[in-house]
């Protein structure tokens, strides 16, 4: 018993050190991803001897500017929510990452080891209220800085994300019927068939058009370009405008761990979470090609959301309601209805 | 000569791009396309094999900055064939100077030929802005702008006023030092 809590412990706290340096790369790689794609070379100026390793080093360079910067809270402002807010939207958004399948069971030394840090059986859904959680702390931001413009900024991150919330339940509904369940690991296991003896039934394969409705309503959960229009940082100021230092790089990276546990779910019911489709693995080498498989799949589903971010441009504010509300959600509501029904059919065949 | 008039047929909006998603799609395919070929580009560099660069960045202080031939930088006094600067306080620079960064006086000339000379010349290229209309005013060619010289940034603003010597470049321009009391 004592085993198993520890064991999930040090689980956790590598899937929450996992998030946090894979947001730190994410930092690294949206600069050079963009930079190349627009034909620039990025930031390099960053060295540590001599070495700038192509600008890995301005991550740490900002990481050690963030913490030394002065911890300033505007005098109007309400200095303790002012520094809970960006906490209450990192801590919820990196307790998803604990609830993400990233290894299948595996049978090492005696005895089985999961490799998914919380084993829970309706995972699904405490993914998603935790990630909707998260809209707490950037409306806490938005008030506890007392400025307008702060406040507006939280309030056009609440009704975004509340909105694309609904869409990315309602996506996923098809996916948990086919699968019948809520758990995660089991929503996995459930991939590893083949359709016909050769195609692996992903999530893809069967839920096809759930899979862009999620990409889409995703990609607007993590407010991040097309749909940053919570900060618009060009034009319009944000809710974390009266933010600086740590705490300002605190909903950065709240930013890049939401589009890790979005991308996480991509992979997870969409992409065959850890599963190498016709290899059963098996043993301890089986468990580190799972949590490989699973880290190339996430590494290939955010290069696809980054991409996808340097691409488009940003929609006006009513275009993302619009696009939220009149054609996600009717559009996941017709999916789920059609895979119902679809399902049914082929039962009673 | 007849203006040519080119129509610009303005793009529809078809169901298509209403859909939005093939448009999304085209849209990615450009820029993974840059990515890529700009992947192939810098790695064929690396790897010391040549070819076209994969930026268009110009990293500046490593590399020179790329101007036009003919871009207007700091001004030049000219001088006589005996060393003597050619102005003759004049002052149609100073008066047509839009930005009233240069100032003369004026002193009894002791040569026979012209009637007066500058005893002092000051240009401030932290007013300045580069027109060159001091070079088009001047009646006995005194004032010249160099091209391409660009670095002229210092640490205080009186360090931005050029005196004669400095212009003629008869002293060098001392290097400005960083000032605590600025």
């Amino acid at each position: 018993m004592i085993g198993q809590t520890v064991w999930t412990a040090v689980k956790v706290a590598l899937a929450l050190g996992f998030g946090m340096n894979m947001a730190g790369l994410l930092a690294w790689l949206e600069r050079k991803q963009s930079a190349i794609s627009q034909d620039r070379i990025g930031a390099n100026r960053a060295a540590i001897l001599g070495v700038s390793a192509w600008g890995l080093f301005n991550q740490i360079a900002d990481a050690l500017k963030g913490l030394t910067k002065e911890n300033w809270v505007p005098p109007q402002g309400r200095p303790r929510l002012h520094a809970l807010a960006p906490a209450i939207s990192l801590g919820f958004s990196l307790f998803c990452l604990s609830a993400l399948p990233f290894g299948g069971v595996v049978h090492v030394a005696g005895r089985l080891w999961s490799l998914q840090p919380l084993e829970s059986s309706f995972g699904l859904p405490l993914v998603l209220c935790f990630l909707s959680l998260g809209v707490h702390g950037v409306v806490m931001a938005g008030y506890a800085s007392g400025s307008n413009y702060g406040l507006l900024g939280g309030l056009r991150a609440a009704a975004q994300m509340i909105s694309y919330e609904v869409c990315l339940a309602v996506s996923l509904a098809g996916c948990a019927f086919i699968y019948g369940t809520l758990d995660l690991q089991q929503a996995v296991l459930w991939q590893g068939r083949l359709l016909g003896g050769w195609l692996p039934a992903w999530g893809i394969v069967v839920q096809p058009a759930a899979f862009l409705l999620f990409l889409a309503a995703g990609a607007a959960v993590t407010k991040r370009a097309p749909f940053d229009v919570p900060e618009g940082e060009s034009e319009i100021v944000g809710y974390f405008v009266e933010y600086s230092g740590m705490k300002f790089l605190m909903f950065l990276i709240t930013d890049f761990i939401e589009s890790i546990v979005i991308a996480g779910l991509i992979v997870t019911l969409f992409l065959g979470g850890w599963q190498i489709p016709w290899v059963t693995l098996t043993g301890a080498l089986g468990g580190v090609l799972m949590l490989a498989a699973f880290s190339a799949k996430l590494l290939l589903v955010l290069l696809l959301l980054m991409q996808i971010r340097w691409t488009l441009p940003r929609f006006r504010f009513d275009q993302v309601l619009d696009l939220g509300w009149k054609n996600i959600l009717p559009l996941a509501m017709l999916n789920f209805i059609v895979t119902v029904w679809g399902v049914l059919l082929w039962r009673l065949r | 000569m007849a203006a040519t008039v080119a129509t610009v047929r303005r793009p529809e909006r078809t169901l298509a791009t209403r859909i939005y998603l093939i448009e999304v799609f085209r849209g990615l395919v450009v820029t993974t396309r840059h990515l890529l070929v700009n992947l192939y580009r810098h790695a064929r560099r690396a790897l010391g094999l040549g070819g076209p660069a994969g930026a268009v960045t110009i990293q500046y202080p490593e590399d020179p900055a790329r101007l036009g031939a003919r871009a207007r930088t700091r001004h030049r006094l000219l001088k006589r064939d005996d060393g003597s600067p050619r102005c003759t306080a004049c002052l149609l620079c100073e008066t047509i100077c839009p930005a009233r960064c240069i100032r003369i006086t004026a002193e009894d000339s002791p040569v026979e030929v012209v009637e007066k000379r500058a005893k002092t010349f000051q240009i401030d290229l932290g007013l300045c802005v580069f027109c060159g209309y001091c070079a088009e005013a001047c009646p006995v060619d005194a004032i010249h702008m160099d091209a391409n010289k660009v670095e002229l940034s210092t640490y205080t603003r009186a360090d931005l006023i050029w005196d004669m010597a400095e212009l003629m470049d008869d002293k060098p321009k001392r290097p400005s030092l960083p000032s605590l009391h600025p």
